[in-house]
């Protein structure tokens, strides 16, 4: 269990859903095709996850 | 060199000596404190252990098919920007402490001689080093691992990696404290911007998209997302400010 959540802390860091804004941002991109879904998933989610924060 | 090449090296070079700077203080902190000789096999066995997950690891990664590593590559790059970021941001903003060798060095220090003292090899030691090595390590050994595998050339990232910590290690001996004037706020900043921006991209081409102008389009791509991180610093502080 502690080498479970090793991992899950390595690989997610503080904030789980940033690791889920990586994953859709380039979920999103393989769906529409485009490289410009990308960036503005993951500033969009990182701009939120400081909203959250801050 | 290509520009990508570039952008491996600077990456992995900062991103490594950042986790070196950390790393030393630690040890640093525990060898001047409770002896070299634990301190030092904790920093060998951490050594030995990474270098088992870099031999295990940087075949398998090399082994995918270019768009699955791509896709691997650039989530798990996005995901450590993205985490490397928001801190920097939020140090950069003043809503989270900066990183302080010497306060960390101090801390560590006082905690490492009220720990019990040890009859004979000093576990505590041993593990608080290797610890230090292996954590700061890992996160290094795959920013240097993954980056490498996707421009095929793990030998230039090793290089990059390898060469920061002997940047790191004469200084640190040089000097004989913690590297406290080390800009490593700022250089977590840019590793955070570097590792996001090659995410994006890497990640939305293993998605099966195509940059206009291929790895030309790097460039921009980094600086869009400079400029949004530190549009994002100054609405931290502002909010700061108000509140």
């Amino acid at each position: 269990m502690r080498v479970v959540a090793a991992i899950w802390g390595f690989l997610v860091g503080d904030d789980w859903r940033l690791a889920l804004a990586a994953v859709a941002a380039i979920g999103i991109t393989a769906v529409v095709g485009a490289w410009w879904a990308a960036p503005p998933v993951a500033l969009a989610a990182l701009f939120w996850s400081l909203r959250e924060t801050g | 060199m290509s520009g990508a090449e570039v952008s491996l090296v600077v990456s992995v070079f900062l991103a490594c000596a950042v986790e070196a700077v950390e790393a030393f203080t630690i040890v640093l902190a525990i060898g001047t404190t409770r002896g070299w000789r634990a301190a030092l096999a904790g920093v060998g066995a951490a050594v030995a252990a990474l270098a088992v997950t870099i031999a295990a690891l940087g075949p398998a990664l090399t082994a995918l098919p270019l768009g699955v590593l791509r896709v691997v590559v650039g989530g798990l790059l996005l995901t450590f920007g993205l985490q490397w970021l928001r801190k920097a941001i939020l140090r950069a903003a003043g809503a989270k402490d900066k990183h302080d060798e010497a306060t960390i060095f101090a801390a560590e220090q006082a905690e490492a001689a009220a720990a019990p003292a040890a009859t004979g090899f000093d576990g505590y030691a041993f593990a608080i080093s290797s610890k230090a090595v292996l954590l700061e390590g890992l996160e290094v050994a795959f920013i240097a691992l993954t980056f490498g595998a996707n421009q095929h050339d793990v030998g230039l990232a090793a290089a990059a990696a390898a060469l920061a910590v002997l940047v790191v290690l004469a200084a640190g001996l040089a000097l004989r404290a913690p590297l406290a004037r080390v800009p490593e706020n700022g250089m977590k900043f840019a590793v955070g911007v570097l590792l996001t921006s090659f995410g994006i991209f890497w990640g939305a081409e293993g998605a099966g998209a195509s940059w206009p102008g291929g790895e030309a389009s790097l460039g921009p791509l980094v600086a869009v997302v400079l400029l949004a991180a530190l549009a994002m610093v100054v609405d931290v502080r502002s909010r700061a400010v108000a509140a």
